[in-house]
């Protein structure tokens, strides 16, 4: 093995970990607007991942920046190809971002409106269109022999980059309802759960059609390679252990499910990185694609350094902020009914509140209720 | 056309990223120190003040970030030809920062902002810290990588021509990146004093808080007094060093036409004289200050832009290598002159504090809240006294501006996204000076040991139960980690 087939593999876990990681901060992103009813209620839903989305996103950027370093040929054809495409998921990434910083800064429903729709539509955005994306470096975009994309902007959508697209969309969605259904509490945690059992279903049928399109309509053979045959477990399992309330073991193969998914496609691609359609001597490969031997073996040093500490530091994070979330329950004296289960009641406007009296609490069931703004 | 468009594209984002930058890397050191007031010395008054500059600071982080994350992918859609070409050299340092910078700030900054009462007092100190490291290691790799650009090292050329990385510690021996970070991190400590100092005064004036407020006044006049001389001084050092390299950048700052052999006069203002064949009209001539910006010799020599454009020519063939030079004399100009504004304007700060006079000093509490325009416009000259003094090359002597561009990208899509960008930029950019002028203005928490830690009792960690559970293992919290669990949430979005 090369270096850079190491560096392949890298960017191929960079690119899992973000879809692993991001890929439930996008569905719980797009599902904070349907699950959550109230304001209280969606605040709680974006606090299950207000900690942690930020961390998860560097994941992109290192995935984009890793690209850069390790293989500059396919970081400049592949994002110059994409370029219209890359301005959407742009916009969408600064819309998501900005919400979790500023939607609470600013008491006003359109203001509220607007980044609620703004974190929604942002969160749907991103996964289908990187779906299009590593879509169509398997399916193949018209490239010629300088490694120039010569299409325009709706040659890349390609059916199959959209069914990827929809692949990855719909199990983000499984995988935030998971995760949401390991952090909820009450009322919110039934409805994520009645969610989750339609969206398991969803997710089987979609995730079956993209694996026999990948592996029988673009490769030869009707006998899956292993690591799809896991993500499809993955997926079966995620939409069976949901409806069955075995949550954690939904959410780890929803994990399975989304990372294997993206993972299969890497795998596919290999040891070609984009696919010219044009003509297939114009492939981008690993081998004529990645930088020169000195600068994979600094950054094989840098990622030995760093990158183990960051899986331990963020690790701890989730370590951190692993309990459950519940929606306040409001007016009256104001307490937090230590049955978490039944303090789901939120209504839309809550009146001030004041201090709270320490209540005696569950051991093990956290709750954390909004402080008003003021 | 197209370079003139993504060059448009490119330094718009470039400019629009830096405004939020400085911030970053400021407000983060100053919120840091004084988190660690209240930890050394449990005083309440520190830890509102280290959570009302916080909350401006996350205003900020917000657009930051997704601004930065703009830049990453543009050099890929805008700059295919330069990303081919350069990336195993210049996508290294860019990658490292991923790696080592972004994730220690994101991840605890995440920590920082929702750990208030699940970490330890230590611990969450830690966070914050943590963070203003990682602010600075990221300026520090994009320095490394920009600084290659203006003056390439550590390569060698292969036998296509094209560069290969042969020693990466060149990178960051750089001269160019030693003091241009240096000077980067010293005009973000300026940054944030400057906006500290105005925060401090705003509230001085309408005697709100006074008492938390002259805190931070002093703190932050300590870092400008501190940080201002110092700043000037490293970005002098700076124009020597370019000035070594890449001397068109240094002529055109001065619209220097003609080698000058020493004693060289450094024009105050002048009008005119942009082109070769225009005569300046020069209003005020400092005898020998040229010289010596240029050289740290008065009687250095400093060569001239048609010199220069000739021995150009001769060595890379026929074509202008002369930057804008109304631009390069304006921006240098623009930032020297703030810069100098804020120095004096930090010494008589300082003064009326020596004579106790801060508090009442209507004038100054009056001034200092504009002020905080100042050092944006300072940052925006300087970063495009440097990157338009780099032009026409985009890595210098190696390759041209206009040749790194995309070949597949049309003009039409960099026009979309042009408009896109700008019509966000403008909108988040008014939003984001609205609420940080809205959140400046507010009252400091009244009392947040008890929002954060219910019946906790002065100089009490907060949460240290709760963090005593992370650490123990054991998945049911103690009781009192709960109750306070239970009486707050991300309290800085949602306190105020």
């Amino acid at each position: 093995m090369t270096l850079a087939d190491l560096w392949y593999i890298l960017i191929v876990i960079l690119w899992v970990g973000f879809f692993i990681l991001e890929g439930f901060d996008f569905g719980v992103g797009m599902l904070h607007s349907f699950i959550g009813r109230t304001d209280p209620e969606r605040r709680v839903l974006i606090n299950t991942i207000g900690p942690v989305w930020d961390g998860n996103e560097v994941w992109l950027i290192v995935a984009g920046a890793g690209l850069f370093a390790a293989f500059p040929a396919w970081y400049a054809t592949m994002f110059s190809a994409l370029y219209l495409a890359m301005v959407l998921v742009l916009v969408a990434l600064i819309l998501r971002g900005l919400t979790f910083e500023w939607q609470r800064k600013f008491d006003d429903p359109r203001w509220r409106r607007f980044w609620r729709w703004g974190l929604t539509i942002g969160s749907a955005l991103i996964p289908f269109l990187i779906g299009v994306a590593l879509g169509d470096l398997l399916h193949g975009l018209p490239i010629n022999k300088d490694h120039q994309y010569t299409g325009g902007f709706w040659q890349l959508l390609t059916p199959f980059g959209l069914w990827t697209g929809v692949t990855l969309t719909v199990l983000s969605l499984l995988s935030g309802a998971t995760y949401l259904g390991l952090k909820t509490t009450g009322e919110l945690h039934d409805r994520v759960h009645r969610f989750a059992t339609v969206i398991g279903v969803v997710a089987v049928v979609v995730a079956f059609g993209f694996y026999t399109w990948l592996h029988v309509g673009l490769s030869t053979g009707f006998v899956p390679e292993p690591l799809e045959a896991l993500a499809l477990l993955g997926v079966i399992v995620a939409a069976w252990a949901a409806r069955e309330r075995a949550e954690g073991w939904a959410f780890m193969a929803a994990c399975v499910g989304i990372g294997g998914t993206v993972g299969s496609l890497f795998t596919e691609l290999y040891p070609r990185v984009m696919i010219s359609s044009t003509n297939s001597a114009y492939n981008l490969t690993v081998a004529n694609s990645a930088s020169p031997t000195y600068s994979l073996r600094v950054m094989t040093v840098a990622a030995a350094i760093f990158f183990p500490a960051v899986l331990l530091y963020q690790g701890w994070t989730y370590r951190v902020f692993r309990r459950r979330l519940s929606v306040p329950r409001v007016g009256g004296d104001g307490a937090v009914g230590n049955e978490s289960d039944h303090a789901a009641t939120a209504q839309p406007e809550r009146p001030e509140q004041p201090e709270q009296p320490e209540q005696p609490k569950r051991p093990g069931r956290m709750e954390r209720r909004e402080t008003q703004e003021t | 056309m197209n370079v003139e468009l993504a060059r448009w594209q490119f330094g718009s984002t470039s400019v629009y990223h830096f405004l939020f930058v400085p911030i970053t890397i400021g407000l983060a050191f100053l919120v840091a120190l004084l988190e660690t007031g209240w930890y050394r010395n449990g005083e309440q008054t520190y830890l509102r003040l280290a959570r009302f500059f916080g909350a401006l600071l996350l205003i900020n982080v917000a657009i930051g970030v997704v601004t930065g994350l703009i830049q990453e992918f543009e050099f890929g859609m805008n700059w295919s030809v330069y990303s081919r070409l350069v990336g195993n050299v210049f996508g290294g340092p860019l990658a490292f920062e991923g790696l080592a910078a972004f994730f220690l700030e994101s991840t605890f900054l995440g920590l920082w902002i929702f750990g208030w009462n699940r970490l330890s007092k230590r611990v969450h100190l830690a966070c914050i810290w943590l963070v203003s490291i990682g602010t600075v290691l990221s300026a520090m790799f994009i320095m490394a990588a920009n600084s290659w650009m203006q003056h390439p090292v550590g390569y060698k050329l292969n036998s296509a021509g094209q560069p290969q990385l042969d020693n990466i510690f060149a990178l960051f021996t750089n001269p160019v990146f030693l003091w241009g970070f240096t000077h980067v991190i010293l005009a973000s400590l300026v940054t944030g004093g400057v906006i500290m100092l105005g925060v401090s005064a705003w509230h001085l004036r309408k005697k709100h808080q006074v008492d938390a407020f002259r805190r931070t006044a002093v703190i932050s006049l300590v870092v400008l007094l501190l940080a201002t001389p110092v700043a000037m001084f490293v970005g002098s050092e700076l124009g020597v060093v370019e000035g070594t390299y890449q001397p068109m950048k240094i002529a055109a700052a001065e619209a220097l036409w003609n080698t000058c052999d020493s004693h060289c006069p450094f024009s105050l203002f002048q009008i005119g004289g942009g082109r070769n064949d225009e005569t300046p009209t020069q209003i005020i001539l400092i005898p020998g200050l040229l010289s010596i910006l240029a050289t740290n010799h008065l009687d250095g020599e400093v060569q001239g832009l048609n010199q220069l454009q000739a021995q150009y020519q001769k060595e890379y063939g026929p074509g202008n290598y002369i930057p804008n030079v109304f631009v390069q004399y304006w921006s240098m100009r623009v930032m020297a002159y703030i810069a100098t504004f804020v120095m004096l304007f930090a010494l008589w700060g300082g003064w009326l504090l020596y004579r106790h006079k801060l508090d009442k000093a209507k004038w100054f509490l009056l001034i200092a809240p504009w002020a905080v325009i100042l050092p944006f416009l300072m940052n925006t000259a300087g970063w495009m006294l440097t990157e338009n003094g780099r032009q026409p090359w985009i890595v210098q002597g190696l390759l041209k501006t206009a040749n790194g561009v995309s070949p597949s990208v049309s003009a039409t899509d960099i026009w979309i996204s042009l408009v896109v960008f700008y019509a966000l930029f403008i909108a988040f950019g008014i939003a984001d000076a609205w609420l940080m002028i809205r959140f400046s203005r507010k009252d400091l928490d009244h009392d947040p040991i008890a929002k954060l830690v219910p019946g906790a009792g002065p100089g009490s960690g907060i949460g240290e139960s709760g963090a005593g559970a992370s650490a123990g293992g054991t998945a049911t919290g103690p009781e009192d980690a709960t109750a306070a669990d239970d009486e707050h949430d991300d309290e800085l979005e949602l306190v105020y």
